[in-house]
C-alpha cells in the first residue's frame, strides 16, 4: 500500500486558511457566484458575518449592491432571502454548515421550502471539518434533517469543478437549494470538466468491481485515494460513485450499481444514521436488491482534535476508507453488520497520535 | 337570520367594511367550528385600513412586482386577512365556504401559493419581519417605491429573530419598511403581562433604530396618520417605522373582548346570533 499514516502534531496547513489561497471548493464560490452574477441580475448573496471565511468575499467586492451583511444572526439571514426571493431574486446566503442547517431548520422549512421558494443555501465547513472548534461547530446531522424536506434539494459537490457545475446547473431550479461544502482544503481535484457533473446523477469516479463504495463531498477523495492504493496493491479494485446529488437521490442509479457487485460500502463525514447511507439502504429496498451495505461514518458526537486528524480517527481518510473497504471485501456477506470501523481502530489511531505528541510537543511551559 | 358569506355591493365606509370583515371571521369559526376570534377581529381595523389606503395593489394582478407587500407574520389572523382580500376583490367571497375544510386553499394559517392576494405563508412565530427586511431589501434594489408591511403579534415580540430582524432593518435604514405591532395584550396562556412583559415596546423599537408611533389601532384617523407619516419617511429616505397599535383581542364582540380564553375558541348558536347582530351594528346599518 502507498497510503502513509503519518502521524503528525499539527493540522494539515490549509484546515483553517481563512484566505482562501488553497482555491478548492467553498474556497471559490463567491468567485462562481460573482461571475454568473456578472450576467444575471437576479443573483444576489449573504453572509452572517463569514464572508471572508465561506468564501463569499469575491461576491461581496465585486457586488457590493447585491450582498446582503446579515451579522451574526443566520436565522435572519434565511428569512430575508426568503422575502428576496418571494420578489424575483435568486439569493445565495452562505455561513458555517451548522448554522445554515441545524440552526436555521424551521426558517429553511417553513420560509423556503414550504413556499418553494428559489433560496440557495451555502453551508460550508461541514461534517467535522472544523475540527477542534468541536460539535458545535460539526454539521454531521445536516443531510439528515435536510432530506426529510419536501422540495428542498441536497447537493454535495466533491470540489471546485463539482460545485460549479452544480451551482450553475440549480440556478434556474424553482425551489430551494442547499449545498453542503467542505474546508476547501480536500485534496486534487476529482474532476477535470464540469461536464462529468451532472445534476441528479450519480458520477463514478473509479470503476471496477466486487465492492461498491458510495462517497460524497469530501469523502470522495478519500475514497477515490483508497482505491487507487488498493488496486496498485493487488488487494481489491473498488468502484467508487460519487453521490453529489443527495437529494433527489439517484435511487434507481445507485441499485443498479449495488446490484452489479458484491458488497456496499457508504462512507460519509455524518452520521451514519439519517445520511447517505439510509438512502442508499432504502433504495437497495426499494429496488429489491439484496446486497449487503456497510455504512462507514460517525456514530456519535466527535472528538476534539484537528481536522485531519479527526479524519484518520474516525477512518475516514484514504488510509482508513482502505481498510474498510479490505474488510468489507474478505467479508462480502457477514450477518448482521457491525462497523467495520470500531472501537479499537480508534483507540489505535488515538494513541499513535498521542505518541507523535508526546514526541514532538512544542516547547510550552504552563506554570 | 341566514348566515352567508357575501361580496360587498358598496361599501362606503370603512366602519362597514370592518363590520363587515368581522361578520366573515364570525362565519368562517362557524364553518371550522374553531376560530382565533381574539386574534383576528384585534386586527381587523389595521388590515381594512391598509388595503383601503395605504397599499397599492391590483387584485387582478396579485404576483405584481411593483406591488406594495403585506406579510401577515401572526398568520393565526388570517381569517381577517381572507375576509379583507375577498372584500378587496383577490378572489371571490364565497370561496371561503370552504375555509379549514378538506382540500381548501383557506386554511388556518395562510399559505401564499394557495390564496391570491396572500404575499406569504406564515404560521410559526418570528419569521415575517425577516421575510419582511428581505422585501423591503428588494424594493429598495429596485427603487420603485414599493412599501412593505409587516404585522406582528405583541406576544410574538418574545420570538428573537423577530429582534434581528429589527436590528437589521435599523442599522441599514430600511425606510419602505412598516411593522405594525397588533397590541391586543393576551397570548394564550393570559396577558402578555402575565406570560412575558416587553413593555415598554416603544424603547425597544426606538433602541433598534425605528420610528416609533403609538395609536388606538382601532381608530381609522390616527391609523391614517401613522401609516402617512410613514409614507412621508419613506419618502425622504428615514428610518423604518413601527406603528404600536393598542388594540382589544376580540373588538367587536363585547362578551369575549380582551379575553385570553377566546385566543381560540367557537362562539355557535345564540352566542354567533348575538355576536352577529353586536357586529353589524357597529357598521353603521
Amino acid at each position: 500500500m502507498t497510503l502513509l499514516r503519518q502521524p503528525t502534531i499539527l493540522q494539515d496547513p490549509v484546515s483553517f486558511d481563512h484566505e482562501g489561497k488553497a482555491g478548492y471548493p467553498s474556497r471559490s464560490i463567491g468567485t462562481i457566484l460573482a461571475d454568473l452574477a456578472d450576467d444575471d441580475p437576479r443573483i444576489m448573496a449573504g453572509s452572517a458575518d463569514l464572508t471572508w471565511s465561506t468564501f463569499l468575499a469575491d461576491f461581496a467586492e465585486r457586488h457590493p449592491d447585491r450582498f446582503v451583511q446579515a451579522g451574526i444572526a443566520e436565522r435572519n439571514m434565511l428569512g430575508i432571502a426568503a422575502g428576496l426571493a418571494s420578489c424575483g431574486a435568486l439569493p445565495y446566503v452562505s455561513t458555517f454548515s451548522a448554522f445554515a442547517s441545524l440552526q436555521s431548520l424551521d426558517v429553511i422549512r417553513n420560509d423556503a421550502a414550504y413556499t418553494n421558494l428559489p433560496v440557495r443555501i451555502i453551508g460550508t465547513h461541514t461534517g467535522v471539518s472544523m475540527g477542534y472548534f468541536g460539535s458545535s461547530h460539526h454539521a454531521i446531522e445536516d443531510i439528515g434533517a435536510l432530506r426529510s424536506i419536501p422540495n428542498l434539494t441536497v447537493l454535495s459537490p466533491a470540489d471546485h469543478t463539482a460545485t460549479e457545475a452544480l451551482v450553475r446547473a440549480t440556478v434556474d431550479a424553482s425551489g430551494p437549494v442547499y449545498l453542503r461544502l467542505g474546508r476547501g482544503a480536500s485534496g486534487p481535484d476529482v474532476y477535470e470538466s464540469q461536464g462529468e457533473v451532472v445534476f441528479g446523477e450519480a458520477a463514478t469516479v473509479r470503476r471496477g468491481s466486487g465492492v461498491l463504495v458510495v462517497a460524497t463531498g469530501i469523502t470522495v477523495h478519500a475514497a477515490r485515494d483508497a482505491a487507487d492504493a488498493l488496486r496498485a496493491a493487488h488487494i481489491a479494485e473498488p468502484t467508487v460513485v460519487d453521490v453529489h446529488t443527495i437529494r433527489p437521490f439517484p435511487a434507481e442509479q445507485i441499485a443498479a450499481l449495488a446490484a452489479a457487485h458484491e458488497v456496499v460500502v457508504v462512507v460519509e463525514d455524518h452520521m451514519v444514521d439519517g445520511g447517505l447511507g439510509t438512502s442508499v439502504i432504502t433504495a437497495l429496498s426499494e429496488h429489491g436488491v439484496a446486497v449487503p451495505v456497510h455504512r462507514h461514518g460517525l456514530r456519535d458526537f466527535a472528538i476534539f482534535g484537528p481536522p485531519t486528524h479527526l479524519y484518520r480517527y474516525y477512518g475516514l481518510d484514504a488510509a482508513g476508507i482502505a481498510v474498510v473497504v479490505e474488510r468489507a471485501a474478505q467479508h462480502p456477506s457477514a450477518g448482521p453488520r457491525v462497523p467495520l470501523w470500531g472501537e479499537a481502530d480508534m483507540r489505535r489511531e488515538l494513541e499513535a497520535q498521542q505518541e507523535a505528541d508526546r514526541v514532538r510537543k512544542p516547547e510550552v511551559v504552563f506554570e | 337570520m341566514t348566515m352567508s358569506i357575501e361580496s360587498a355591493t358598496a361599501a362606503p365606509t370603512r366602519e362597514e367594511l370592518a363590520a363587515q370583515v368581522r361578520r366573515t371571521v364570525l362565519l368562517e369559526a362557524e364553518i371550522a367550528g374553531s376560530g382565533h376570534y381574539g386574534p383576528s377581529l384585534s386586527c381587523t381595523d389595521l388590515l381594512v385600513a391598509l388595503y383601503t389606503d395605504l397599499l397599492r395593489v391590483d387584485p387582478a394582478d396579485p404576483d405584481a412586482a411593483w406591488r406594495d407587500r403585506l406579510v401577515l407574520s401572526k398568520g393565526h389572523a388570517c381569517s381577517a386577512l381572507y375576509a379583507v382580500l375577498a372584500q378587496r376583490g383577490f378572489f371571490a367571497a364565497d370561496l371561503l365556504r370552504t375555509y379549514t375544510r378538506l382540500g381548501t386553499a383557506f386554511g388556518d394559517h395562510p399559505d401564499m401559493k394557495k390564496v391570491p392576494g396572500v404575499d406569504f405563508s406564515a404560521g410559526a412565530l418570528g419569521h415575517g419581519l425577516s421575510v419582511a427586511v428581505g422585501m423591503a431589501l428588494h424594493a429598495r434594489l429596485r427603487a420603485d417605491g414599493a412599501r412593505t408591511v409587516a404585522i406582528l403579534g405583541d406576544g410574538e415580540l418574545n420570538e428573537g429573530q423577530i429582534w434581528e430582524a429589527a436590528g437589521f432593518a435599523g442599522a441599514n435604514r430600511l425606510s419602505g419598511l412598516v411593522a405594525i405591532v397588533d397590541v391586543n395584550t393576551v397570548c394564550v396562556d393570559g396577558t402578555t403581562r402575565e406570560v412575558l412583559d416587553y413593555e415598554p415596546l416603544g424603547d425597544k423599537w426606538a433602541a433598534f433604530g425605528w420610528e416609533v408611533e403609538r395609536i388606538d389601532g382601532h381608530d381609522f384617523d390616527a391609523i391614517d396618520g401613522a401609516l402617512g407619516r410613514f409614507a412621508q419617511r419613506h419618502s425622504d429616505g428615514g428610518r423604518p417605522t413601527v406603528i404600536l397599535a393598542d388594540t382589544v383581542a376580540g373588538k367587536g364582540v363585547p362578551p369575549i373582548e380582551g379575553m385570553a380564553e377566546w385566543h381560540i375558541g367557537y362562539l355557535g348558536g345564540a352566542d354567533l346570533d348575538a355576536a352577529l347582530l353586536t357586529v353589524a351594528s357597529t357598521g353603521g346599518n
